[in-house]
């Protein structure tokens, strides 16, 4: 059974550093995923393991066996493609059987596998249909067939759920994760959409320029994102930048601009610094008029959004800052615009880092 | 042109009347000067065809000629494709440095014009003894074997090119996942990359079929007693109308016959992708057995195509210290005869590719946006027909249509029509594959933002197409320029491949200095404006 190892790994095209000396290790039957947004190297790093690209540096080990130099075909991988890939000449059974068919396999065996994979993702009833004449949802399906009809051991999925409608892919998701955990597979899943990446993952690595940020849980990355960009990309954070006017225990006191205080729990900045302090939106409580509650502040609702679940607010505050909140629908009360309200959160939810050297914006930029 | 010039037309281009005319007026010249005389010159001479019947001497003929003609076609196309695919992939995959060099090498025998190649491959294979003492070996004598090697050597950069196109627009992808599932790359190749790019390798086939079954002038050259279609109409054109008419009827119709047969049946012929031999096919993709693979590829190019494409340029070399490049430049006999020829086919060439540009874009744009509905599917196969008719008998069946019903027609006007017939799908299939390219979305987003349909087509279609629209003129000129069997047919005026053809037949005394003299400058000449409209091309930038 494999687990994956990146040792150093580093890719360039030209100039350009694609995966910037990148260590990982997938443990066997992970599902994993590797999240980020366009152009971070994900798929590069997902191509490398897969051997479609070669590393400048560094090792890639499948198992025990270190497998730079192993072609394709013979790291008994299952590769799902953005697009899926499928043969346009070949009808479904004949994707799906192709894996065995060219490993040599005597054609009963090929059949009986086949049988087996278009089973569980349950499309029996379509395989005489070509590429062409397949939804999205079903070509996912027999991308997925095809892959696992190989044998592998390894399940790589390259942003497999891209291009599908919202619905479709909401579905899938889960079906996939199930059939690899089914299978005892390990999976490595390419993905720029966090929420995936949340729902589907066992641990999830964050990449920016070609390098992790940080791997960890979906939890862990939302409970303790170790920097401003992760902090950012799941789940999504307001940032208020200030600088500490007191320590007080393991207590930091950030007076942010307009001379407004708020507390957060400080992990070792010195008193002075310039900090920027990262508060989710669906930490803050929002009632109307003034509150005498920690780390509140004062402002006027200035958009109001329903999403359904949830009600989105941007709430424009005294010292001029904009900040997102986001309320249950059902559990709270409502705010109109043009009200005045105050916001609050508890210092323990918040997250403290230190104010990036290239500035927030360049530090948040996901191109 | 003036702005509001421009303007005014924009307007008037978005009137129904006028888009429609303007459709309706390109399909009524296709159908007058191009489809429809080959036909009726062969139906206005039908009844000469009796006196084919009765001489069995000269059926007899007729119908070994016919047969030499398939024969040879076939033979040659499938060997194109074979030879073709390796070279391609090489131009296609390789990431050394100097595949650019060999790209361009590739093209070589496609600038030289064919009456030159014919000449060129005769001095290489049978009496290069003309060229120096140095090369005493006579290899292959005229006839079959001969005339198979040149047909080769002109359709091989033809099908490289085709098939490189398609290498290079092919998605990857499928190569990768089939690698990803366990194939080999040459297994990758053969199962899935083929399969998906049959298309053109039925493309690649059907053009170099075509130009098989057409060719004459470089044919006559190393034919010696062979004779296939062209030839015997060529020998007997004058002499037994009937016998012509009969050839020229079955070349067209078998022709027609089989690139129907290859278009409707080509999506059916399964390619050899079920079975798989890992053992075999993993030996055969790595290493050693690439290695003689592209070693073998680049031997048979440089020996068969490249170095007997350009064997003739040697003389030319030979010649320019001697008196006869003053006596050339100076229009002394037979150079000025030879100077007249080169001004009418470069002339020639210049205005059928003008004409091309104006009857062949509406045409390009009907068919690849079914503009006219379904009879835009009709044209989009009707347009090909010129293409696989020979030009030896679409030329003769052509004089006999225009000479038949308007006498009086000038010989150059005739040669003008003889070459757009011939040319005219070179040009709208490159347009027309160009456009279908282009998301019709762009087209539709310029339409909402303001635009006119000519307004349109000035700033989204043009812009997004020149290079194609350059690459099908080039392909025009230098097709008009090399063409020699149409011309013989049509007319009594002498182009330049029919003066150099005259030449290397005896049919004018010159020494074999004078004539490698004359096809140098013929490549020459046609080098330097390939290479200016090439400069031009890349001066405008790919999209």
């Amino acid at each position: 059974m494999p687990d994956v190892r990146l040792v150093n790994v580093t890719k360039r095209f030209g100039k350009i550093v694609a995966v910037d000396n990148v260590s990982l290790h997938i443990k066997d039957k992970e599902y994993f995923s590797i999240l980020g947004p366009s152009g971070c190297g994900k798929t590069t790093l997902l191509r490398l393991i897969a051997g479609l690209i070669q590393p400048d540096e560094g090792e890639i080990y499948i198992g025990d066996r270190l497998v730079n130099d192993v072609p394709p075909e013979d790291r008994d991988i299952g590769f799902v493609f953005q697009t899926f890939a499928l043969f346009p000449h070949m009808n479904a059974w004949e994707n799906v059987t192709y894996g065995p068919r060219v490993k040599g396999f005597d054609m009963q065996k090929a059949e009986r596998i086949g049988h087996e994979v278009l089973e569980m993702v349950r499309l029996h009833e379509r395989l005489d249909a070509f590429p062409s004449e397949l939804s999205g949802g079903m070509m996912q399906r027999v991308a997925v067939a095809r892959a696992l009809a190989a044998g592998a051991k390894l399940l790589l999925l390259d942003e497999p759920l891209g291009h599908l409608d919202a619905k479709v892919r909401n579905e899938l998701r889960y079906e996939i994760r199930r059939m690899t955990k089914d299978l005892g597979l390990t999976a490595i899943h390419v993905t720029h959409d966090q929420s995936e990446a949340m729902a589907i993952s066992d641990r999830i690595a964050v990449m920016k320029k070609g390098k992790v940020l940080q791997v960890g849980t979906p939890r862990e990355l939302y409970m303790n994102p170790q920097s401003i960009f992760v902090a950012n990309f799941i789940g999504g954070s307001n940032f208020l930048e200030g600088f500490i006017a007191e320590t007080r225990g393991r207590m930091a006191v950030i007076e942010i601009r307009g001379g407004l205080r708020v507390q957060a729990i400080n992990k070792g900045i010195g008193k002075g610094e310039r900090v920027v302090l990262a508060v989710r939106p669906e930490t803050f409580t929002i009632k109307k008029g003034k509150s005498t509650d920690e780390n509140a502040m004062l402002g006027v609702v200035e958009r109001m959004a329903f999403e359904g679940t949830n009600v989105r607010y941007e709430i424009r505050l005294e010292n001029q800052d904009l900040v997102v909140v986001v309320t249950p629908s059902l559990a709270c009360e409502w705010f109109n615009i043009g009200e005045k309200v105050t916001i609050s959160f508890p210092p323990e939810s918040a997250h403290l880092f230190v104010y990036p050297e290239l500035g927030l914006r360049e530090e948040l930029a996901v191109e | 042109m003036p702005k509001k010039l421009v303007e005014k037309l924009d307007r008037l281009s978005s009137k129904p009347v006028v888009k429609y005319g303007v459709y309706l007026t390109a399909v009524i010249l296709f159908f007058a000067l191009i489809l429809i005389p080959p036909i009726l010159g062969i139906i206005i001479k039908w009844s000469f065809i009796q006196e084919v019947f009765g001489d069995s001497q000269l059926l007899s003929r007729a119908l070994e000629a016919v047969k030499n003609s398939f024969v040879m076609a076939v033979m040659v196309s499938i060997l194109d494709v074979v030879a073709g695919i390796p070279m391609a992939w090489l131009i296609a995959r390789s990431r050394s440095r100097w595949i650019n060099v060999l790209d361009t090498l590739a093209d070589v025998p496609f600038i030289v014009p064919t009456a030159v190649l014919g000449y060129s491959l005769l001095l290489f294979w049978h009496k290069p003894g003309e060229i120096s003492p140095i090369f005493s070996y006579s290899l292959v004598s005229p006839g079959w074997l001969l005339v198979a090697l040149l047909h080769f050597t002109f359709s091989y950069p033809v099908v490289v090119r085709v098939i490189v196109g398609a290498l290079l627009d092919y998605k990857i992808e499928y190569e990768q996942a089939s690698r990803t599932l366990g194939a080999p790359p040459f297994t990758a190749a053969r199962t899935v990359t083929f399969g998906i790019i049959k298309p053109s390798l039925i493309a690649a086939f059907i053009l170099a079929f075509a130009r098989s079954i057409s060719e004459t002038g470089a044919t006559m050259m190393v034919a010696g007693a062979f004779e296939n279609g062209p030839i015997f109409i060529q020998n007997t054109k004058d002499t037994y109308v009937g016998a012509t008419v009969f050839v020229s009827l079955i070349l067209i119709v078998v022709s027609c016959l089989i690139f129907a047969a290859v278009r409707i049946l080509g999506g059916k012929i399964k390619l050899p992708v079920k079975g798989a031999w890992p053992t075999l096919e993993r030996k055969v993709s790595y290493s050693s057995a690439t290695f003689a693979r592209d070693g073998i590829t680049l031997l048979i190019f440089l020996a068969v195509v490249l170095i007997p494409s350009l064997f003739a340029a040697l003389p030319a070399f030979e010649a320019l210290p001697t008196d006869i490049l003053s006596k050339a430049l100076s229009s002394v006999y037979p150079w000025g005869e030879y100077w007249q020829s080169l001004i009418l086919s470069y002339s020639l060439g210049a205005a059928v590719t003008i004409l091309n540009v104006l009857i062949g874009l509406p045409m390009a744009i009907i068919v690849a946006r079914k503009r006219l509905g379904k009879p835009s599917s009709a044209l989009n196969v009707l347009v090909d027909i010129p293409i696989i008719v020979p030009s030896v008998a679409l030329g003769v069946s052509l004089r006999f249509f225009w000479k038949e019903t308007l006498a009086f027609i000038p010989d150059i006007l005739l040669l003008v029509f003889a070459h757009l017939a011939i040319t005219y799908p070179y040009f709208v299939r490159s347009m027309s594959a160009a456009i279908e390219r282009i998301s019709i979305e762009l087209e539709e987003a310029s339409r909402t933002l303001g635009a006119k349909p000519l307004g349109v087509f000035r700033t989204i279609i043009f812009p997004l197409t020149k290079y194609s629209m350059f690459s099908g003129a080039i392909m025009v000129f230098t097709r008009s320029v090399s063409e020699t069997g149409a011309t013989l047919a049509v007319t009594q005026l002498k182009t330049a491949p029919v003066v150099l053809v005259n030449w290397v037949k005896g049919k004018v005394v010159v020494t074999p200095l004078e004539i490698g003299l004359g096809c140098g400058f013929l490549i020459l000449i046609s080098f330097i404006i390939l290479l200016a409209l090439r400069l031009i091309v890349r001066g405008k930038g790919r999209y």
